[in-house]
């Protein structure tokens, strides 16, 4: 009995009291994003942004909710109805798991494995299938042209984030994130590296198909790409995977770049400042940056894209991979 | 160890009913949506060897690219089922020609341990303990120290592939535009307009 409670029982309720604790700040976290964006946004144009429900209109996000719970679900007639509701589920569950291994500050993450970055890698390199599986499953022209366009897009722009990554990992000499971290305690990478720091960070917004480069779903040609057919709860969990990926990515910066939960200067009043304080302010800043983005910049044509994909990013992070590695291995900074 | 027993019959449970499924379901689409259900289970029994960076680089390679591309091509396909089942039939000797050719390999490297026990460990490297070394650093030491030409050669074996591939499949169409930024951005002002006079009632 004692051996079931200490051995079995208690690990799996100090795991699902783990995963709690990250699912639902980080829930609400989706929900304000997509009030904080219309604020912002709203700014930038001359606009109030939502400011009716509530003070500062700040149940909205809950309003939203709430009307699209009660909305009802519809099945296209043509659609693969298995595939169909998998898809957000997949898209959602996804941007969800990879948070798994996100250290907030130093062991605060569910787990510390050895290979987090590439289980982030291969977490993020997962998303394209809720798009795709969306895209085929509505059978039904618009979602299937977002969703190629939509996989091409992600494919490709993994590629030069693989190179981004090795660059970070060849200063770090680990592939465990917490390892990245504590490697940045002189200097953040964002400094050495700021380059790859603004390819990784364009990277992130093909990947989570956000202004400029959000074909997958253009309005203008697409009606909503991929998720033309859903509605309802379908429709908000694709919503919120796509906001919960935004956020994920931001951590993946601010681990990667800006040095995670460490302070800027390591003396006295920044010191004071617990870590996950930190952590979040870099999370935000990067939000913040996309969304700046999206009220700022027209989208990309779709060859232009892949022509900046393929012909200027992939040529240029190879390049700077060989050159990082070259002055490690010249100046013998190579990590122990 | 209870936990990770259950874990191994759970994945490998999985993954042979979706490997199952992967030849016998009528969709293509769903035969590769089984495949990639395949692919995780496998990563999953790497982890629980202790592999984790094979299980990692199996789900970014397989499921996250080489899939994508499979299901890329299948979705567009527009297949015929009854033509599908008469292949099927054609290439039944093949296929289980291949099969069973699989199953004899395997059946000689299970044969080997059980026959002598110490001719696998003094075919290869030895393995540093998993305690002091991460799978990631071994796998990388036996890469790169001991076999970095045949890696190499390798490598470069997989660029003539891709080289090939491409010259194969290249096709230089006639007439189509090109866009030229470096060549627009570098227009200016006085090449692409003329301001022109034009009295009312005459054209230009």
């Amino acid at each position: 009995m004692n051996l079931f409670w200490e051995g079995y029982a208690w690990p799996t309720i100090v795991i699902v009291a783990q995963i709690i604790a990250m699912i639902v700040p980080l829930l609400v976290a989706v929900a304000y994003l997509t009030y904080a964006e219309r604020k912002v946004i709203a700014a930038m144009q001359m606009r109030k942004g939502p400011n009716v429900v509530g003070p500062f209109g700040l149940l909205q996000p809950l309003a939203d909710g709430v009307k699209l719970l009660f909305k009802e679900t519809i099945l296209p007639a043509g659609a693969n109805r298995v595939v169909f509701i998998l898809a957000p589920v997949l898209t959602f569950s996804l941007a969800m798991v990879a948070w798994s291994v996100i250290p907030v500050d130093e062991g605060w993450a569910i787990a510390d494995i050895n290979v987090g970055i590439l289980f982030l890698f291969a977490i993020s390199s997962l998303g394209v299938y809720g798009v795709i599986m969306a895209g085929w499953a509505s059978n039904s022209k618009y979602p299937f042209l977002g969703a190629l366009r939509s996989a091409a897009q992600m494919v490709s722009y993994e590629v030069s984030m693989g190179f981004v990554i090795i660059t970070v990992l060849l200063c770090v000499g680990s592939l465990n994130l917490t390892d990245i971290v504590l490697a940045q305690r002189n200097v953040w990478f964002c400094v050495p590296l700021l380059p790859m720091f603004v390819i990784f960070f364009i990277s992130t917004l093909a990947e989570t198909n956000r202004a400029p480069f959000d074909l997958p779903e253009g309005e203008s040609e697409l009606v909503a790409g991929y998720f033309v057919e859903y509605s309802a709860m379908a429709f908000a969990l694709f919503f919120l995977g796509e906001y919960a990926n935004m956020i994920l990515m931001s951590g993946m910066t601010t681990i990667l770049f800006l040095g995670g939960w460490l302070p800027p200067l390591g003396f006295a009043p920044f010191t004071w400042i617990p870590g996950p304080i930190w952590f979040f302010a870099k999370v935000a800043l990067v939000l913040f940056l996309f969304l700046w983005v999206r009220a700022t910049f027209p989208r990309y044509r779709y060859d232009q894209l892949m022509r900046l994909g393929w012909k200027v990013f992939l040529p240029f992070s190879l390049l700077w991979v060989v050159v990082t590695a070259g002055a490690l291995l010249a100046f013998g900074w190579l990590p122990k | 160890m209870i936990v990770q027993a259950l874990a191994f019959y759970l994945f490998a449970a999985i993954m042979v009913a979706s490997a199952v499924m992967v030849i016998s379901s009528r969709n293509p689409v769903h035969s590769v949506l089984f495949l990639i259900l395949a692919f995780f289970n496998a990563a999953g029994l790497f982890v629980l060897l202790g592999a984790e960076f094979l299980a990692m680089i199996l789900v970014v390679v397989y499921v996250g690219a080489v899939a994508v591309l499979f299901l890329f091509v299948v979705m567009m396909l527009d297949v015929n089922i009854a033509e599908l089942r008469h292949g099927f039939l054609q290439y039944l000797p093949i296929g289980a020609l291949i099969g069973l050719i699989l199953l004899v390999e395997l059946g000689m490297v299970a044969g080997a341990w059980v026959i002598s026990p110490g001719a696998g460990a003094a075919a290869h490297l030895p393995i540093p303990p998993p305690d002091q070394v991460t799978n990631t650093a071994a796998l990388g030491h036996v890469l790169y120290d001991h076999y970095v030409y045949l890696f190499q050669s390798a490598g470069l074996i997989l660029l003539v592939a891709m080289v090939g591939a491409i010259v194969l499949t290249l096709r230089q169409r006639e007439g189509v535009r090109r866009q030229s930024i470096a060549r627009q951005i570098s227009r200016r002002r006085d090449e692409a307009i003329e301001v022109k006079d034009v009295t009312s009632g005459s054209g230009v």
